[in-house]
């Protein structure tokens, strides 16, 4: 019986599906079976994400309205050897295509072939957040250290801690840039934390690799050498219960001759 | 002296106090009164009397009470100061016991939340920027206000706010409302805090102990040192 975690965080282009395909590839990289599900429905992305978009031929509405099976509509990560999965969600429909008592159903079906399933919510409070949520069993809030990002994860935590249903919600801080952070101009990790006053399962920097990655359909997390990726991979294994410390910001002190290895390419 | 007197009228320094006895019927009582109040008034008195109406055990609804002022009314020189009676309902006693009560809450107030008493608040916890916090009487918070406190939201202008760190968007006590300056002037460590209704009308912030002058009914210590 797997774990359904849902990725969450009210404001949009905070990164969760970004979060969710690296976090999904993490896990598989762990050797855990994962499934992940698309529910922005009319507003798909993790497909392209995740560099799956042309193999969709079945979706999340057409198992929920029963024209598929589920094993029909998932689609199969070839790069790895039957560990990730996605459930794409439709394109053409919109968010009132399934109710929270279908996605409950489908995710609680799911539960039964993978190890963990990873939902990505689309932005919002609204019918599409309530569908997401309905099946998890774990939340993670993404947010980014921004005023207003924060303010949004701050009231979907609240909501989160109305479902009965629903551990409490754990954080990623997402695109922190060191160097505001460390000048002030930017909140900083505890500062969000002890205003957030939930659990903080990860922080990952802004990096252009992330970007570049996702552009090409490869979420970041195959790449061993981005420390994005190892902050990825990091939340994967605290998901999994081990203890591992959160990185170092610092990265100034690398020096000039990363910045040169980096100019020519050099990994 | 008859037997059963339902109805006994007093006189103290300060007026008359009738006397309505609890053990007869409501029509019974009503007739005696009227007859009482008729023989009374036939002594000539020019002066407007005002009366207080004790009714010992007996629940009277809104419509009785009136219709009791009524009748002593049509007494040309009687006015009735209030009727107090022993007993209440169940309703009125639950609202009178919430609206005395502090309720105290372990949570985190989020943005989007609202949280509301009727008697005072004590929050365990901090109230988020885009949280409401609202009680009929006090509020007192033991983390950080950063979003809305509104203390004495049915129109006690007496209520207090006090908050370990004041840094609320917005102040509300009563009607009165006030908010944050909109620059951040401060961050110098500050120690709790209070807010109240000053004599301009205006919401002060001032340190805590100035309370204990200021509204002492706070206290709700019965005997101690």
């Amino acid at each position: 019986m797997g774990e359904a975690i849902v990725i969450t965080s009210g404001k949009g282009g905070v990164g969760k599906t970004t979060t969710s395909a690296n976090v999904g590839t993490a896990l598989a990289l762990q050797g855990k079976r994962v499934c992940l599900v698309d529910t922005d429905i009319g507003l798909r992305n993790l497909d392209v994400v995740m560099g799956l978009e042309n193999r969709i031929i079945y979706d999340l509405v057409d198992v929920v309205e029963g024209r598929c099976k589920i094993h029909q509509a998932v689609v199969k990560d070839k790069r790895f050897d039957d560990l990730l999965y996605l459930l794409p969600a439709a394109q053409t429909s919109d968010k009132t295509a399934v109710t929270p008592e279908q996605m409950k159903k489908l995710v609680d079906e799911l539960k039964q072939d993978y190890d963990y399933i990873v939902i990505d919510c689309p932005a919002g409070i609204e019918q599409g957040y309530k569908n997401a949520v309905a099946g998890a069993d774990k939340a993670i809030v993404v947010t980014t250290p921004e005023v207003s990002a924060v303010r949004d994860a701050d009231r979907i935590i609240g909501l989160l801690e109305k479902e009965e249903n629903v551990e409490a919600p754990k954080l990623i801080i997402n695109r922190i840039r060191s160097h505001m952070m460390k000048n002030g101009d930017m909140l900083d990790v505890d500062e969000i934390t002890a205003h957030l006053s939930i659990d903080l399962i990860g922080i990952v920097a802004d990096d252009d690799e992330v970007i570049k990655a996702s552009n090409h359909g490869e979420p970041i997390a195959l790449n061993p050498n981005s420390k994005a990726s190892i902050a990825y991979r990091n939340i994967a294994r605290r998901i999994l219960g081990e203890a591992v410390p959160l990185q170092p910001l610092e990265e100034e002190n690398k020096g000039v001759f990363s910045k040169l290895k980096k100019f020519f390419g050099v990994k | 002296m008859k037997k059963n007197q339902n109805v006994t009228i007093k006189g103290t320094k300060d007026g008359l106090t009738l006397h309505l006895d609890d053990s007869c019927s409501y029509g019974e009582l009503k007739k005696e009164l009227d007859r009482k109040l008729s023989e009374n008034s036939r002594s000539v008195e020019d002066r407007l009397l005002s009366v207080r109406v004790q009714v010992g055990n007996r629940y009277l609804t809104e419509e009785q009470q009136e219709e009791l002022k009524e009748l002593i009314r049509q007494k040309k020189n009687l006015i009735v100061e209030s009727i107090s009676s022993n007993v209440i309902t169940k309703e009125e006693a639950e609202k009178q016991k919430e609206e005395n009560e502090i309720v105290s809450v372990a949570k985190v107030i989020r943005s989007g939340q609202v949280l509301e008493v009727a008697g005072d608040l004590l929050l365990i916890g901090d109230v988020n920027p885009g949280g409401t916090v609202m009680a009929g009487g006090n509020i007192f918070i033991m983390g950080a206000l950063k979003g809305i406190a509104h203390a004495g939201c049915h129109g006690n202008k007496e209520a207090v706010i006090v908050a370990s760190l004041m840094k609320p968007s917005q102040l509300r006590i009563s009607n009165c409302i006030n908010r944050a300056p909109d620059k951040d002037q401060d961050d110098e460590k500050r120690e709790m805090e209070c807010a109240y209704i000053d004599e301009n009308d205006q919401i002060t912030v001032d340190r805590l102990q100035v309370l204990m002058h200021l509204r002492p009914n706070i206290t709700r210590l019965q005997g101690g040192s």
